[in-house]
């Protein structure tokens, strides 16, 4: 991903970029420096003017401040949508701001509410198993291509009634819109134009023929008292399918990559499953995948530093989710950990609308992985690879399971 | 004990619920309610206790010693 435009960092504070090679390795120890630094925000003036702050304080002073930064675009790019796209945004209810945001949003909520969620474990326990049996009796699999990846593909596009057949292209889609942020923009765009089109497919698809999924539900919601515009339904699909996607997957490959990596934590769990729900969130505190980013609303200052009109400012849930500032024992996961306020979904109004599923695709997943294979470990340490950009996670994870 | 939650800072994290499920409940969008008046009983105070420590939002009050 690295162009002429992204030359490697040297200076964290000052010139840093997420799509950077080491961030995407091992960005614990750039977060610690920013923090230790004296000034916990870093900045740089790559994408146009960017800040990135790593303190829990800061980051949720920001997320709970949608006056001042907006969500008008939540992926930081060369490239910022115009404003008369706000407060509705590209992709409801992420990319909007209030007032709008509230009924956008509430209208999601029920479908993936607990009780919602509840009723499709069985089928995607069933699809962990039908992937782990396709696996046959190899010594050496890979973890995130062959297991966690496929997981949240299959959830999402039946629960928006898309054809199974099309999981790659979905996959296709997220690696554009959330790893080709560094592409050349009229690239960028043209992806963009292939994913809005296919959804438009399935709208059509669905006016004809409609049937009992998140899109039918969607072509007959209504917000005060009108049908949804088409391009809000059809921003919300892409919402829920990009969102849905490769943050589960990177949660529950760095689940495995942990425990792969960390021997006594695994024989914990597999001695106490009933730990798991507690180690899952310490899982999700210590590998929380996502950084969301915002848009400075108008020229300020904030905590001292000189944010711009159009600004960008990193939102990473990770980092705050690693200040000895708010947790004990930050740096080290501490399998047990009983009290746990992490950020890994987010803070206020804007907390992941997909958590519920999330978790239940996290524990689901570790639960079959760990009844099938109760002793694994990394297979090539060296061969792991962790995607960049605001979503992180394992994308090659070999795990010798035999 | 008592507890109590603030609507308004509650963003439907729903880790009081799963931690405490005698003490909070969800609402059809996943946010938090108290059982009841949301009066503790004493042999669920202490998973009441660390539900209130993991919410994000820190958006639950206890009133202690309450009926």
């Amino acid at each position: 991903m690295s162009t002429t435009d992204h030359p490697p960092v040297r200076d964290w504070a000052g010139d840093f970029d997420h799509t950077d090679e080491a961030y995407a390795a091992d960005p614990f120890p750039i977060w610690d420096d920013i923090r230790a630094s004296g000034c916990p925000i870093a900045h740089t003036e790559r994408y146009g003017g960017a800040w990135l702050p790593t303190s829990h304080e800061d980051v949720a002073a920001i997320a709970y401040d949608t006056e001042r930064f907006t969500s008008r675009s939540v992926v930081m790019s060369p490239f910022r949508p115009p404003l008369e796209m706000a407060p509705i945004g590209i992709a409801p209810p992420i990319s909007s701001d209030p007032p709008f945001h509230k009924g956008a949003r509430r209208l999601l909520l029920p479908a993936f509410s607990p009780q919602a969620i509840d009723k499709i474990e069985a089928s995607t326990r069933a699809y962990c198993k039908e992937l782990i049996a396709a696996m046959g009796e190899r010594e050496v699999v890979d973890a995130a291509e062959e297991y966690a990846q496929h997981i949240p593909v299959r959830v999402i596009a039946t629960m928006l009634g898309f054809p199974e057949e099309d999981a790659d292209r979905f996959r296709g889609f997220v690696k554009h819109v959330l790893e080709g942020v560094a592409l050349p923009l009229e690239e960028r765009a043209g992806g963009m134009m292939t994913l809005f089109q296919y959804l438009i497919e399935q709208v059509e698809d669905h006016i004809a023929h409609p049937r009992d999924d998140l899109t039918t539900f969607l072509l007959t919601s209504e917000m005060d008292g009108q049908p949804l515009r088409q391009d809000h339904v059809v921003g919300t699909m892409a919402l829920l399918l990009l969102a849905g996607i490769d943050t589960t997957w990177s949660a529950i490959g760095a689940s495995i990559f942990h425990l792969a990596s960390t021997p006594a934590h695994l024989e914990r769990l597999v001695n106490e499953p009933e730990l798991l729900p507690t180690a899952m969130e310490e899982l999700l505190r210590a590998y929380a995948p996502v950084t969301m980013a915002r848009l400075v609303r108008e020229d300020m200052d904030f905590h001292g530093c000189p944010m711009k009109a159009d600004d960008w400012v990193l939102l990473p849930f990770p980092a705050a989710n690693r200040d000895p500032g708010f947790f004990d024992a930050a740096d080290e996961v501490v399998i047990d950990r009983a009290v746990n306020r992490h950020a890994a979904f987010g803070l206020g109004i804007h907390r992941c609308a997909g958590s519920h599923l999330a978790r239940m695709e996290l524990r689901v997943a570790l639960e079959v992985w760990l009844e099938h294979f109760p002793s694994f470990e990394l297979a090539d340490p060296d061969g792991v690879r962790w995607s960049g950009g605001q979503v992180r996670g394992p994308r090659v994870l070999p795990i010798k399971v035999a | 004990m008592k507890v109590s939650i603030d609507d308004e800072r509650c963003e439907g994290h729903g880790r009081c619920y799963a931690i405490a499920p005698q003490v909070f409940v969800p609402d059809d969008l996943g946010n938090a309610q108290v059982v009841g008046d949301g009066t503790v009983a004493p042999e669920h105070e202490e998973t009441a206790r660390l539900a209130v420590a993991n919410c994000p939002e820190q958006a639950i009050t206890i009133e202690e010693g309450a009926p």
